[in-house]
């Protein structure tokens, strides 16, 4: 049947192609070279700040190729997608070409292999190679996972075999990979990226994904309970740190302070300390001096509140919080606005900067007011992530170490001890393959030959 | 005598240790080279003690923390992987004029971090993504990679060199090392920065995942480092099953160390999360 023969041989094409290591070759150097792109230029910005910087053609251009999120883009993905169909069918065929050396369970040994190996050690000893033999026997037996013996013509020859294991090392790198793409993949899948910020002695149950508009309900609410920021002298932050409640049903479950690198882990949920910002503040205390007594009231104030100051002084309110405020066209950054009624009924717009305490001395006014203490208010910023890849990730982290270690720094590797009678004395031949590394190989057989002369000098 | 002023004179040590070598191979002396040794020896004593009472002063500032925060401090510690990895490879393989073109990338490394008017030798508080146990780990895997990389690039380039056809008999290139002894090293030092790298990669990725909540984030550093990743894959990959040896994989051994640079200097121009590396 001609159609089923080109459907295996259209089969066996494109296995051809995936099982090239040419292709992985030019698969990485292309990765390497368009990652660069979104390197330069910055990801997941606003539209509108990349129609600037870029001019109305560019911007089109790249918003085809997906270079705002070109990593999520179409042909990265497909690169990756080729990588990985690359990588499983080179893996596998490479498997099944060296099956006969990778899946054997009792090795079996080719005397003329070793023969024909050209750097061989070689020693002469006065003792019969039947003396010998029991000695040799163990020296390889305690060296190698296995072991054989053979009798030749004029004596015998041991041989010894190890880290046939290890062939497998290159295989768990590349199967570590796949496991960190499909773990990728699920949390892209299953997971969710968001944020939420909550002011202090406040609760949030639903979150803002990122990237999106969208938001999601949790199944619990995130109460924080504070908020503190420290500095070192130097003026850097020290520290971030809120205090958060997890509330299930009006009942709470779970109280826990998280600082950046140590976050809250809930039903799979992760809250980390990612940012912090200040709130239009909403009380103070303040200091009311009367200009006829001298006398200094101490009162708090809550917004919208009314302060009935003594000495008939008048009523105060405060209005409200500015974090930059204007005074005759100069920034004099935080302030509280308020109104102070006097008993005549005239009322006056008063600026209490927290800056300049005495600032309302210019005024002159019956009465000086100024801010003794003000109580900022925070909202801490949290990172609400679910990411049910990360075990598998990091189980393929683990894989793709160990591979590395394996196939980089272990060998399969192969020894054979020959030894035979020439005439009146015996000669021992030692000689070793591995199948990396040769160089480490050769010296370990020196050694090995080294060991074996000066234990059958000691007998 | 703090340890800023010890890791300024063992800059000079590393270079006259790098000059010596130089001398010993231009010259064909290898008596110069023993002492070019023996200066290096000196010089990375000067640069631990001065890795280690870099800590200890920072403790006693009261900030406590790995001397591996900023800019400087991880050139120090550049400077003494690469000294430390070429010691390590010239006992073991008794070749004294890889020093020639190794020991000159140390000096390099430290007199950027001690002369340049843009790196800060000020021991600062950690900031607090920083505080984290995988700091030490992610540093040391990183720079030991970058060590082993800095070396297989020295290397790369003497192959280069050597592979230039000379007439005259007494060439300086007839004192360099066997073409095919320096291609081994370069494949042993790539596998070996290849394995501490992917072990970079991997602890910061940890690392990434408890503090902002995520292990990858394609930020500028981190695609740089899977750039250099993907370059020294490519090596190995062209060598292992290809068969490639020398002249093209001595070029992508430079070309591989230009990434390296790049992640570690370069990256810094570009917004990102690692931009306090900068200072």
């Amino acid at each position: 049947m001609p159609k089923q023969e080109t459907s295996a041989d259209f089969f066996s094409k494109t296995w051809d192609f995936f099982a090239s290591v040419r292709l992985t070759i030019v698969l990485l150097l292309t990765l390497a070279a368009t990652s660069i792109i979104g390197t330069l230029i910055p990801q997941n910005e606003d539209p509108a700040a990349y129609f600037k910087a870029f001019g109305q053609f560019l911007y089109r251009l790249f918003n085809i190729l997906g270079l705002y999120d070109m990593y999520h883009s179409w042909w990265f993905q497909m690169l990756l997608i080729l990588l990985t169909t690359n990588i499983i069918v080179c893996s596998l065929d490479r498997i099944s070409a060296n099956r006969r050396i990778l899946f054997v369970r009792h090795p079996s040994f080719r005397l003329n292999r070793f023969r024909n190996i050209k750097n061989k050690e070689e020693f002469v000893v006065d003792e019969d190679p039947e003396q010998l033999k029991a000695s040799c026997q163990t020296f390889i037996a305690r060296r190698f996972r296995h072991h054989a013996i053979e009798t030749t013509d004029n004596g015998f020859a041991v041989f010894g075999e190890k880290g046939r294991w290890t062939r497998f090392g290159v295989y768990t790198v590349h199967l570590s990979v796949i496991i960190l793409l499909i773990g990728g993949l699920v949390g892209s899948i299953f997971g969710f990226d968001g944020f939420v910020n909550i002011a202090e002695g406040e609760s949030a149950r639903v979150i803002h994904l990122r990237n999106t508009n969208k938001t999601i309900s949790l199944d619990f609410v995130v109460r924080c309970d504070d908020f503190n920021v420290s500095f070192y002298e130097t003026g850097a932050p020290k520290e971030y740190r809120s205090s958060l409640t997890i509330l299930e049903q009006g009942r709470e479950v779970l109280k826990k302070d998280i600082i950046v690198n140590d976050p809250l882990r809930y039903k799979g949920i992760s809250l980390y300390q990612s940012s912090y910002g200040n709130l239009p503040s909403d009380e103070a205390i303040l200091g009311f001096t009367s200009r006829k007594t001298g006398m200094v009231y101490r009162r708090k104030a809550v917004i919208g509140q009314p302060v009935v100051l003594p000495e008939k002084l008048g009523t105060f309110v405060l209005k409200e919080y500015r974090s930059s405020a204007d005074f005759k066209g100069h920034n004099i950054g935080e302030a509280f606005i308020g109104t102070l009624t006097r008993e005549a009924g005239s009322a006056v717009q008063i600026i209490l900067p927290l800056r300049f305490p005495s600032f309302d001395k210019m005024r002159r006014g019956d009465v000086t007011i100024g801010v003794i203490e003000h109580l900022p208010r925070f909202y801490t910023g949290l990172q609400v992530n679910r990411d049910p890849g990360v075990g598998i990730v990091y189980t393929g982290f683990i894989l793709m170490i160990v591979g590395c270690y394996v196939t980089f720094f272990m060998s399969h590797q192969q020894i054979c001890v020959e030894v035979d009678k020439r005439g009146t004395t015996t000669r021992v031949t030692v000689a070793g393959t591995a199948n990396k590394n040769k160089l480490a190989m050769q010296a370990r057989v020196a050694k090995i030959a080294q060991r074996l002369g000066s234990q059958a000098r000691r007998t | 005598m703090n340890s800023s002023n010890i890791l300024s004179i063992t800059t000079f040590v590393y270079g006259l240790a790098g000059f010596s070598y130089i001398f010993a191979w231009v010259f064909n002396k290898p008596v110069v080279s023993k002492v070019a040794t023996w200066v290096a020896v000196i010089g990375l004593a000067g640069n631990t003690a001065g890795i280690l009472m870099r800590w200890m002063e920072s403790y006693q500032m009261g900030y406590g923390h790995a001397p591996f925060s900023n800019l400087y401090e991880s050139l120090a510690f550049f400077s003494w992987t690469i000294v430390l990895l070429y010691l390590f490879i010239q006992f073991k393989y008794g070749n004294r004029i890889i020093g020639a073109f190794v020991t000159p990338l140390a000096f390099l490394a430290l007199a950027y971090a001690s002369l340049s008017p843009n790196i800060s030798d000020r021991i600062q508080p950690l900031i607090p993504a920083l505080k984290s146990n995988w700091l030490i780990a992610h540093v040391i895997a990183c720079f030991v990679g970058y060590g082993a990389f800095a070396i297989a690039f020295g290397i790369s380039c003497m192959y280069l060199f050597k592979q230039k056809k000379t007439n005259r008999q007494n060439s300086l290139l007839n004192y360099l090392p066997e073409a095919g002894i320096l291609d081994e090293l370069n494949h042993q030092l790539i596998m070996f920065g290849f394995l501490f790298l992917s072990v970079g990669i991997i602890t910061g990725a940890v690392w990434a995942n408890s503090a902002w909540g995520r292990y990858w984030g394609w930020d500028p550093k981190e695609t740089w480092s899977l750039i250099t990743w993907f370059i020294y894959a490519v090596v190995l990959h062209a060598r292992m099953v290809r068969g490639w040896r020398g002249k093209p994989t001595a070029i992508l051994s430079i070309g591989g160390f230009a990434a390296v640079l790049f992640t570690y200097f370069g990256v810094n121009l570009l917004p990102g999360l690692h931009s306090y590396g900068s200072f």
